[in-house]
């Protein structure tokens, strides 16, 4: 009950202990690569460098990643193999076309909304007087947790009867310029929309402080050549900017896709997938641990890596090219 | 319960007991700081002897309850832990079902487990995850709770674990000051009830006020509401059939039941008092469903026995205070059937250890004990109401208590989780959002797993 | 160093082309930053001003009823802060726990990531193609869907028909956060390799190859070359790390428990929800004391993303 620092003491010395052993990894590892004999083929090296993650990804991901994949054919005590039945209850389900809906709606609109706005916001404070600030202010939205992000927005979007006072912003707002305060999480398909705000509102951080990274690595030399050319603002956003940070507009793009693929946080806590919200990953979610239907989410979690197939074929394309 | 004293008592605990560990620094280490400091051979410790010693023993407990309630918990079996020595590690959580059958999947399950849903129970019971009960907390149960009760935590004939708490679900909230101003009389029959809602309807107010939505779990207020009417309207017998979908889920029965409660909760005559339209029930959150009561703004609110710590702060919860219940009633007055809920106690492990704690749950000390602390409703024969902390635990118990009560646990909690936690909360959603009975059913019969 | 990033940053603002600048930072410009900036901030602040809220007036009126009505109390701040219960401790056990988690389980994925990431970026050896292809891919595979294996990994070792070929590990008292290191450093490296690399490949091979003809080794070029050129995204790749790590609770509710010993401040904050999930003073409270220390990070973190200017000369 009391707070007792000596009982704390030991956290402290596991923390230094992890911080040593990361050291130590790090040195043998360079320690190795540095010693490694020189090759033309860099295997060893390869090995050295690579082996850690792969170990890691294996036990952690890869392993995973089959056993679900096993899972997904098999009923929901994981007893008994079922063949293609979780896949087809999938696609048969009535509300099947709803979750399928929504998640393509999210995953088309989250990375355009978000990288546009974080990069109208990167070039715009670029190297103004309140870049710092006003950084941080976009940011700040990353620094709060989809539990407090969904405290936030539920918030905000707040419904009481037009007698009242209103408690949510947006409904006031509408109060005040004389319209009838709405249930915005209620009425589909425009819910989704409101929960889409959610999410763009929490990674338009990420995408500025990337992107804004991307542009201040822009070779002074190619800027001045374009001010010399006399390149207008919006020629040169458009003819140095945006084909200078293109990889870096990839990255934001590719990791805001899967990442509102995967998402569920939000939908979760702000709807609980209610009033034709729901997505892939929730439903994933509610029948592998909240249904006790494995099976089924394991077949949901498949599919999920089946949607982001265009994706990796797209970065394989994007290598080959580059190669060449 | 005041929120403002608790902070200003700790730190003032807090600061005593570093005082102490200050002392017993500079002296003797043997000094004990607390005074309860019962050492297990204390004449205290007497009433423990039966539990035999198990000292540097560690059972875990998970459980749904946390926080405050989980505090009084923790005090509650505080001297049992210090006489018997073993050491209680509690931990509660807002993601019970989910991170229960993680932990159970992943070999590192906690050695008690705290299960409000007799359905997951089962479910990990049928996985052969749980051991059953010992011959003692056998004993214990069949002398302290009814045979309905058992049976609940009874899977293929094998009994897995006593019941704990408990709460009574057939109650409808009121302010008896409004009642006795208007010179409105508690109804005793449901059309004393519908004619009742019409009489206030006309003064001016709606009579009903209601919220189902919890978050990932809205929707269960609604679903207790067809259960108790259900309940009603086919019998004990007929829902214990619904129950295990021998009656279906779209029976036209249920379909008629439905429509009942669509009487008051889609009826926009009678809802939402304080809150708007039918649709303002699914966003408004289910704690703050009857608070328009205390505002004088709606008049019947239909919820558990605990939604006695959900009136804001100052509400006088009594037959003759600011709010109190009355039973839900059905058309036969002679028929008082009751619906409830209430955490059995599992295990994952059978040491001796565990066995002693299971049996002490399961004793009508630790409730008695566990009561006298704060608000608490135990179905257990034995436990005084007389210790109950308010006017409707004190209620509930003697109802729960009665040999003579029908007694029926909360249907979703017992119906496979796809169901009763899943289809049946979002089709009730989706029923008060604006979809119509016979739809809504279908949808949830049809999600009923085939296997 | 402040003031050396700050004179650089001063040049390089003079360098950059005036008319642009003056342009870009026109009227409109600043009137479309300056309607973001709000728009982002408003819902922040309206928690802000809540968690300073009495409980009743949270939950009656909205938060700019302050504005007519100013009714501030620290009460919600004392109990998330102060408030003990004997089941969780109070919330400075759960700070140091946080710390505890988040400090390794950022420092490892980084490192490993940008290991790998050099390896498949800069090192010439067949299959790397496929092997970031896959590390790519991984990304996709649901954080839930790995937290059963992974646990038994842990609780029960590895197995193959009957043969033990890994022990349980077995971990009691602090050694337990081991785990949530693991685990957090697992799920972490996906998106790190995928980062790093993505700003690596970016890298002039020019500058890897001087060097490397100089007879620097691996190690040499990584340390001296890459890293100082890759600080930016390493910045943006810890601080997102950091950010996840410490606002995860997922992770920690599996692997540390919920206990004082081990679980961080998230962990705390859902329980203090109350069973029922109605303290939402105490939510949006706790939501803040949490936001403070991440932001703190950010702040000092970011003239690292400033150095990126200086990489942009070296590149030159």
């Amino acid at each position: 009950m009391d707070f007792d620092f000596a009982a704390e003491l030991p956290k402290l010395v596991q923390l230094l202990i992890g911080v040593a052993a990361f050291l130590v990894v790090v040195a043998v590892i360079l320690v190795l690569v540095d010693r490694a004999p020189m090759r033309r083929r860099a295997w060893t090296h390869a090995t050295i460098l690579l082996l850690p993650a792969l170990l890691l990804l294996t036990i952690g991901l890869v392993i995973p990643a089959v056993r679900t994949t096993l899972l997904s054919f098999m009923s929901g005590d994981g007893k008994q193999w079922v063949g293609m039945d979780n896949y087809g209850w999938m696609f048969t389900q009535p509300e099947a076309v709803t979750v399928l809906r929504n998640t393509l709606i999210w995953v088309l609109l989250v990375p355009l909304l978000v990288t546009a706005i974080g990069l109208v916001y990167a070039v715009l404070v670029d190297r103004t007087r309140f870049e710092s600030l006003a950084k941080s202010l976009v940011f700040l939205p990353m620094a709060i947790s989809f539990v407090g992000a969904g405290i936030i927005w539920r918030f905000v979007y707040a419904y009481r009867a037009e007698e009242q006072d209103q408690i949510g912003l947006l409904n006031q707002l509408v109060v005040a310029v004389g319209g009838e305060p709405q249930q915005w999480l209620q009425e589909p398909p425009l819910n989704t929309l409101f929960l889409i705000v959610v999410m763009v509102w929490i990674q338009a951080g990420f995408a500025t402080v990337v992107l804004s990274a991307a542009i201040k690595g822009i070779p002074a030399e190619i800027v001045e050549a374009a001010k010399l050319d006399g390149a207008t603002p919006l020629q040169m956003f458009f003819r140095v900017t945006l084909p200078s940070i293109r990889s870096a507009i990839v990255v934001v793009m590719v990791t805001q896709s899967i990442g509102t693929l995967k998402l569920f946080d939000i939908v979760r806590t702000m709807t609980g997938g209610q009033f034709d919200t729901s997505v892939i990953a929730n439903e994933m979610y509610n029948q592998a641990f909240r249904y006790g239907e494995t099976g089924k989410g394991a077949a949901l979690a498949v599919f999920l890596f089946v949607l982001v197939t265009p994706i990796v074929i797209y970065q394989i394309r994007q290598r080959r090219e580059a190669l060449r | 319960m005041s929120l403002l004293s608790r902070p200003n008592r700790a730190v003032l605990v807090a600061g005593t007991i570093g005082l102490a560990l200050v002392a017993t620094a500079c002296g003797s280490p043997e000094a004990k700081p607390s005074a309860g400091g019962s050492s297990s051979t204390s004449p205290e410790c007497a009433a423990f002897s039966q539990y035999g010693k198990h000292e540097g023993k560690t059972v875990s407990i998970y459980s749904p309850i946390r926080d405050a309630e989980a505090d009084l918990f923790e005090q509650a079996w505080k001297p049992f832990a210090q006489c018997t020595g073993i050491k209680i590690t509690y931990e509660g959580t807002g993601e019970f079902e989910a991170q229960i059958q993680v932990r159970a999947d992943g070999g590192n399950p906690p050695d008690i487990a705290f299960f409000p849903q007799p359905g997951l129970l089962e479910r990990f019971a049928k996985a052969g995850k749980l051991k059953p009960a010992s011959e003692e907390v056998k004993k214990l149960t069949a002398e302290g709770w009814s045979a309905d009760w058992a049976k609940y935590a009874t899977v293929d004939g094998t009994f897995y674990g006593a019941p704990l708490g408990a709460s009574v679900k057939s109650f409808v909230w009121y302010s008896p000051k409004m009642f006795t101003e208007k010179g409105w009389a508690v109804p005793k029959t449901w059309d004393e009830l519908m004619t009742l809602s019409t009489t206030i309807a006309g003064t001016g107010i709606k009579p009903w006020c209601a919220g189902i939505e919890s978050g990932d779990a809205t929707g269960w207020p609604a679903t207790d509401w067809i259960e108790d009417i259900l309940l009603r309207e086919i019998g004990p017998e007929g829902y214990d059939d619904w129950v295990a979908h021998k009656l279906p889920f779209n029976d036209p029965k249920v379909v008629a039941a439905v429509d009942k409660v669509g009487a008051i909760l889609k009826n926009d005559k009678f809802v939402n008092g304080g809150y708007g339209p039918v649709k303002s029930i699914a966003s408004t959150a289910f704690q703050e469903g009857g608070v328009p009561i205390t505002q004088g703004k709606c008049a019947l609110h239909r919820q558990a026995s605990f939604y006695a710590n959900f009136w804001p702060e100052g509400t006088k919860v009594a037959e003759d205070g600011d709010v109190f219940a009355f039973y839900l009633p059905g058309n036969d007055p002679a028929k008082k059937p009751v619906l409830g809920a209430g955490e059995f106690v599992a295990a994952f492990a059978d040491r001796p250890e565990v066995q002693t704690v299971q049996a002490y749950l399961a004793s009508a000390e630790f409730p008695t004990a566990r009561m006298k602390l704060g608000t608490y409703v135990t179905a257990r024969k034995g436990v005084d109401p007389a210790n109950a902390q308010n006017p409707i635990d004190k209620l509930s118990m003697e109802m729960l208590q009665d040999p003579s009560t029908i007694f029926r646990f909360d249907g979703s909690d017992l119906m496979p989780a796809a169901v009763g936690a899943g289809t049946f909360w979002k089709g009730m959603t989706d029923w008060i959002n604006g979809k119509d009975t016979k739809t809504v059913l279908d949808y949830i019969d049809a999600s009923w797993p085939k296997s | 160093m402040a003031t050396l990033t700050q004179t650089a940053v001063r040049t390089r603002a003079e360098n950059a082309p005036q008319r642009v600048r003056r342009r870009l930072s026109g009227r409109v410009a600043s009137a479309v930053a300056i309607v973001i900036a709000v728009l982002w901030t408003t819902p922040t602040f309206g928690l802000l001003l809540s968690s300073l809220r009495p409980e009743d007036q949270i939950k009656s009126t909205g938060w700019w009823t302050f504005f007519s009505d100013p009714q501030l109390t620290l009460e919600n701040y004392q109990q998330v802060l102060f408030g003990t219960s004997s089941s969780s401790g109070q919330m400075m056990s759960f700070l140091i726990n946080s710390v505890v988690i988040t400090i390794p389980s950022v420092l490892f994925p980084l490192a490993l990531a940008t290991f790998a990431a050099y390896a498949l970026a800069w090192l010439p050896f067949r299959g790397r193609e496929w092997i970031y292809i896959g590390i790519f891919a991984l990304q996709i595979v649901p954080l839930q869907m790995s937290l059963v294996p992974l646990l038994s990994f842990f609780s029960e070792g590895v197995a193959v028909f009957g043969v033990q070929l890994l022990p349980a590990w077995d971990l009691e008292g602090p050694a337990r956060f081991i785990q949530v290191w693991f685990a957090h450093t697992c799920f972490a490296l996906p998106l790190g390799v995928f980062l790093l690399h993505n700003f690596m490949s970016e890298l002039p091979g020019e500058l890897m190859e001087a060097a490397r003809v100089d007879g620097a080794s691996h190690g040499k070029v990584l340390r001296t070359i890459v890293l100082p050129l890759v600080g930016p995204a390493l910045a943006t790749f810890a601080i997102f790390q950091f950010l996840w790590v410490w606002n995860d609770l997922l992770v920690a509710l599996i692997f540390a428990g919920g206990t004082p010993d081990s679980a961080p401040m998230t962990v705390r904050l859902a329980q203090m929800a109350g069973t029922r999930g109605n303290e939402w003073q105490r939510l949006t409270s706790g939501a803040f004391v949490s936001l403070v220390i991440p932001l703190i990070v950010f702040l000092s973190m970011q003239r690292y993303f400033v150095r990126g200017l200086l990489a942009g000369s070296v590149k030159g």
